[in-house]
């Protein structure tokens, strides 16, 4: 990551952005005042539900559509205005992509796009075989795009956002449909062009919460077109969960158990019931829920628990999760959201042109 | 260099500082690479033999058979092959010019054109060098084999300026194609029935079986505004040089004239009105398919 003494622009600087798509019976705000500023090297994540305004601040960011208001610039260049100089340096890949056309060859395909990014003939070519072996599509390379599966459908689409060497790349949903092995070859793909240069930027908007919380530097939780938190996965965690807890199992448990209860640091130390445990119930052991004021003052517990004469068995720190997190913020389920952000309405073109599809 | 990394840049700034060479090298690049898809395609999908050849030239033979039966001028048969070959390109304008940007943002194609470095009119160039390539095949497949089977003579005597005529009617149609496929861009649906539309009336009025000074009025208001009419009224002259039964509105010169300031007039106008549209579809969310 770039150090802000470097006055290096940041690699997205949102402003006040607010985007209405005219739509009957009554306008669609997709994006309610957005204010979002990404530093250059950071994997940014945006995460929420489908509706959320995700997908509309990636088109706003790479110049595809207006901010009804405010203003908006990646690395310095307004994308309203600097829209030449913004995409020279700048891919998009989005999830489910249908990109390209069917009959050509995976490598003709990638060479088509390296000719829309100015690379020579020779050297397009050079650079889709290498392309074609990182995303791992060589045995694909001369079979026709329209035969791929879902999963070489999304590596091919990754290659071709990679193509220019963009200083950005806008991730919209990635791993959309990928099974977990193609998921994780795409997001190590993705992290290694991260790292090889510094100051360059993703922008990652993801269903799954595992992989924002794996990938992301900062990410912002978005709902109803609404930046509702931003900061580290840790630090939104510890928003809804300031104390620490562990789950203890240990051999036996002599003596008072409110003794444990009152060791400094201790908030509270209990035994759950049974039906809240998943272990195995044929075991002899003892299940210790403790809620700590921070993480030292297990030591204490752990010390009282020695001198009593009882062994650890297991030990877990529970930790909430970016779900945990939503729940919070929302006061719903990142499920239910997707079923409710679900119901707004369409783009006004977008009704007709579904239709127009399937008249076809 | 690695996989990681291609050509190094120290900056965005940098990276985003292009010399108007390289905008240049990089337009002409993407005019190749948009044509490549349908040159390949017309090497793999072979369906177009019968459904761009075989077919279209069954209507071309009913107007051989009708011709003949009514024992007209051996030309009037020359005149319904040249015309038959010339469909091909009008096909090509409204079902893969005009409509193709409309099909390209469906499939998700629109928003990487839009989002790449390059002037959208490279893009609709590649779709119209690529077109003229497939529809130039149609169209010498149907010249060479009706002019074999129905016995056609041409007569041409001024090959150059026969050469000029195709390829500034060309230029004409595409540059039409170009700004039919702007008007797709912003009404979508109804640019659809625009395509439908234009269909038949165009073969009609441009006079793609007939001399097109049969139609009176409506033959020189053709000539002045449909580029298949003029290019076609010029061509039959060059390629029955001396025949009687031409018929022509204007010297074949005059119209390569026509056909120039309507080539330069449609592609100036695309252009123009791409700016406008990708402001306005910009602003309208027009570019791009789903998704909030």
């Amino acid at each position: 990551m770039l150090s802000p003494t470097d006055r290096a622009p940041l690699a997205i600087d949102a402003r006040g952005v607010r985007r209405v798509y005219k739509a009957k019976p009554k306008p669609v705000v997709a994006l309610d005042g957005v204010d979002l500023q990404v530093e250059p090297g950071e994997l940014f994540g945006l995460l929420g539900p489908n509706g959320a305004g995700k997908t509309t601040l990636i088109k706003i960011l790479t110049t595809l559509l207006l901010p009804t208001e405010g203003s908006a610039s990646v690395y310095g260049f307004d994308v309203a205005r600097d829209t030449r100089q913004l995409r020279r340096i700048m891919n998009i890949v989005s999830g489910g992509e249908q990109s390209g056309y069917g009959l050509l060859f995976v490598r003709e395909q990638l060479w088509m796009f390296s000719q829309f990014y100015g690379l020579g003939r020779s050297e397009g070519w050079t650079r889709v075989d290498e392309l074609i072996e990182a995303v791992g599509l060589t045995e694909q390379a001369t079979q026709k795009v329209s035969s791929l599966s879902t999963g070489q459908r999304q590596k091919l689409n990754l290659a071709r956002g990679l193509l220019n060497d963009p200083w950005i790349l806008f991730l919209d949903e990635p791993t959309l449909g990928l099974d977990v092995s193609a998921a994780r070859g795409v997001r190590e793909l993705v992290e290694g062009w991260q790292r090889a240069v510094p100051g360059r930027t993703i922008l990652l908007t993801s269903h799954y919460m595992a992989e924002v919380d794996q990938l992301c530097d900062r990410l912002a939780i978005v709902d109803h077109g609404r930046i509702l938190a931003i900061g580290t996965p840790d630090e939104l965690k510890k928003r809804v969960q300031s104390e620490s807890i562990f789950r203890l199992e240990i051999d036996r448990l002599d003596g008072e158990l409110s003794a444990i209860g009152r060791l400094p640091g201790v908030l509270s130390a209990v035994t759950p019931a049974a039906s809240d445990l998943d272990h195995d119930a044929d075991r002899q052991t003892v299940v210790l829920k403790l809620t700590l004021e921070h993480d030292a003052a297990l030591g204490g517990v752990v010390a009282e628990l020695g001198r009593r004469g009882s062994s650890i068995v297991a030990l877990q720190k529970s930790e909430p999760t970016l779900e945990d997190v939503f729940v919070e913020l929302v006061g719903r389920g990142f499920a239910e959201s997707e079923r409710n952000g679900d119901e707004r309405p369409a783009e006004p073109d977008q009704v007709e042109d579904d239709a127009l599809v399937e008249r076809r | 260099m690695s996989v990681y990394v291609h050509r190094r840049t120290h900056s965005p700034q940098q990276a985003a500082r292009w010399s108007p060479r390289r905008v240049l090298t990089t337009n002409l690049r993407s005019i190749y690479g948009r044509a490549y898809p349908r040159m390949i395609g017309a090497r793999r999908e072979p369906s177009w033999v019968f459904f761009e050849i075989a077919l279209p030239f069954l209507t071309t033979s009913a107007f051989v058979f009708v011709y003949r039966a009514l024992q007209a001028p051996p030309e009037y048969v020359g005149f319904v092959v040249l015309g038959g070959a010339m469909t091909a390109f009008w096909l090509n304008i409204l079902w893969m010019m005009a409509a193709q940007l409309y099909w390209e943002r469906d499939q998700g194609n629109l928003e990487l054109y839009f989002s790449a470095p390059i002037s959208m009119m490279s893009i609709l160039f590649g779709m119209a060098l690529g077109g003229l390539f497939m529809s130039s095949t149609r169209a010498a497949v149907v010249l060479l084999v009706g002019a074999l089977i129905y016995n056609v003579v041409f007569t041409v005597d001024q090959w150059l300026l026969l050469l000029l005529v195709f390829f500034l009617t060309m230029g004409a149609l595409y540059g039409l194609g170009m700004v039919l496929a702007s008007f797709f861009l912003l009404w979508g649906r109804e640019a659809w029935h625009l395509s439908q539309g234009l269909q038949e009336p165009v073969y009609f009025v441009s006079g793609l079986n007939f001399p097109v000074a049969r139609l009176g009025f409506l033959g020189v208001l053709a000539v002045s505004t449909i580029p298949l009419a003029v290019g076609l009224d010029a061509m039959r002259q060059l390629v029955f040089a001396g025949s009687e039964h031409v018929a022509p509105l204007l010297p074949a010169w005059a119209e390569a004239g026509i056909l120039l300031i309507m080539a330069a007039l449609f592609i100036g106008l695309a252009r123009w009105m791409l700016r406008v549209i990708e402001r306005l579809a910009r602003v309208e969310g027009k570019l791009t398919m789903k998704g909030t």
